[in-house]
């Protein structure tokens, strides 16, 4: 994925949203490389079950550094269709390649509007540039 | 927000700030596994100014800590540290300090106390509590106290080559110094404008190290001059995370976590810095009855088998009963997997036995571990 044309949350979650064949959009959800950089230390993280609901800006999971633990957020509402469960066993493949082998789960959306909400890659740029200080 | 003479530099060399205790202090600089793995194979630097240095001077100073700390002071030889309590008049824990006896270049003796960063105001506090003017300046007996956290600096130095960095910088000699010994030092480099320091062979890591305080204004002179020198053995800065999980795996009771005004020094396994049958100090009433009491709770470690971390406050269950609360938790470097300290009843504490945690509503299986988690003396302690 090229993080340029990704839309993302203000929680650092990144989402690649596509045409699905059999009608409406997927969108493929992972964390940015900044928000991996920030925890570092990672441990352990937790993913959903195929099928499961989740809801735009709610938990779908967790992400633990040595330090402490985050939410995972969904940029959307809608199906969880896809899980990278190899993932939670590789850790390190988060911080090698977030945005390609590093993807978290697929969702099929629900509520196409929703979208609107969510960053562009300037607008996310900008707000890591703020965090940072 | 105070910040230590080191700021700036942890800021330009790629320090995460945090606020700790009122400073602003570097939690990383890379990353808190290998800065403690590093302190472990090697050693670490950590910038500790934010600790509390309250110095005790004149001919009533050691009679007055000792009726302060839980412990005995009047028997301390010059160089001598120990670990002790200050505790409240119903023997709850106001704080751990180290008090250490010394003598200045001139001869003078004085003692220095060394409290947490996050207790400094209310020890302060308690202090001049318990040193009115007329106790000060009782004639024979008279007391200086003198806060001199914000002027010296203090950094440890912690692990195996810590020795071999520090041993050049000082003109004692530090491989015939004790542990829990410190001394005044000159100290041998050019940034030190001929001022001196003390050093002593103390910690907060389970390795063998040393904390070094000098004046404000040649500390960063001093920093720069150890890490360059350090550089060529792989030393490196390190910040307040990996202390955090180097003295957890160690087994060492951090104050806020382990140790509070609600938690008794025997729970808590400090009973060994409570000298009873001396000095009256604030609590000693009270802990004379506590130490005949059963237990209600005690401090335990934990080891999982899972990779979900649990955290300050986490439910400890026995068959699905409450039985106590997790107060420190961490993933263990060293041992590649989570790791707690907690409080639980003592029925439920002997090692081996099987509990449950409940880490934010997922219940984690634990067994109950002796302390400490790490013991650099023992073999064993890879995974």
């Amino acid at each position: 994925m090229n993080p340029q044309q990704l839309l993302y949350t203000k929680t650092h979650e990144w989402a690649a949203v596509e045409s699905d064949p059999s009608g409406g959009k997927i969108a493929t959800v992972g964390i940015t490389a900044f928000a991996i950089e920030v925890l570092t230390d990672l441990v352990f993280m937790s993913l959903p079950e195929i099928g499961s609901q989740v809801r735009a800006d709610e938990p779908f999971g967790e992400i633990e550094s040595v330090k402490a633990v985050s939410d995972l957020n969904s940029p959307v509402d809608g199906e969880v269709t896809e899980v990278n469960s190899d993932l939670v066993n590789n850790l390190e493949t988060l911080s090698k390649d977030p945005y390609q082998a590093g993807w978290l789960v697929k969702i099929k959306i629900s509520n196409e509007a929703g979208l609107a909400d969510l960053l562009d890659y300037a607008a996310y740029q900008k707000q890591c540039r703020e965090e940072q200080h | 927000m105070n910040k230590t003479p080191l700021y700036d530099w942890h800021v330009s060399h790629g320090g995460r700030m945090v606020e700790f205790a009122g400073f602003m202090m570097p939690v990383q600089f890379t990353s808190i596994i290998q800065e403690h793995q590093t302190t472990r194979g090697i050693a670490g630097m950590a910038d500790i100014s934010h600790m509390g240095r309250l110095r005790f001077e004149g001919p009533g100073a050691a009679v007055f800590l000792a009726e302060l700390l839980t412990r005995r002071v009047a028997d301390l030889v010059f160089g001598q540290i120990r670990y002790s309590l200050v505790t409240n008049e119903k023997g709850g824990i106001l704080d751990d300090v180290l008090v250490g006896y010394y003598h200045n270049e001139y001869g003078q003796p004085f003692y220095l106390l060394v409290v947490n960063a996050s207790n400094h105001e209310k020890i302060v506090r308690w202090i001049r509590q318990h040193l009115p003017p007329e106790r000060a300046n009782r004639p024979g007996h008279e007391i200086i106290f003198t806060d001199v956290s914000r002027l010296w600096a203090m950094f440890a130095i912690q692990g195996p080559r810590a020795i071999d960095l520090l041993q050049p910088f000082v003109d004692v000699d530090l491989y015939g110094m004790k542990y829990y010994r410190g001394n005044l030092v000159r100290l041998l480099h050019p940034a030190a404008q001929r001022q001196g320091g003390i050093i002593s062979r103390t910690g907060y890591t389970g390795e063998d190290g040393f904390e070094l305080s000098m004046g404000t204004g040649i500390a960063l002179g001093i920093w720069e001059a150890l890490i360059q020198a350090g550089e060529s053995m792989g030393i490196v800065p390190t910040g307040l995370g990996a202390r955090d999980t180097l003295r957890l795996e160690a087994g060492m009771p951090l104050y806020g976590h382990e140790l509070s005004e609600e938690i008794d020094p025997f729970q808590a396994g400090v009973g060994y810095a409570c000298h009873l049958v001396g000095y009256d100090f604030p609590g000693r009433d009270a802990l004379l009855k506590i130490e005949k009491q059963p237990l209600r709770l005690t401090r335990i470690g934990l080891e999982l088998s899972e990779r979900r971390v649990p955290r300050q406050g986490c439910p400890i269950l026995a068959d699905s009963r409450p039985i106590g609360e997790v107060t420190s938790g961490t993933f263990s470097p060293t041992l590649q997997k989570p790791i707690a300290m907690g409080y639980i009843i003592p029925e439920f504490a002997e090692p081996g036995r099987e509990l449950t945690i409940d880490i934010r509503g997922h219940l984690a299986r634990a067994r109950v571990v002796p302390l400490p988690f790490y013991n650099r003396n023992k073999k064993g302690n890879k995974k």
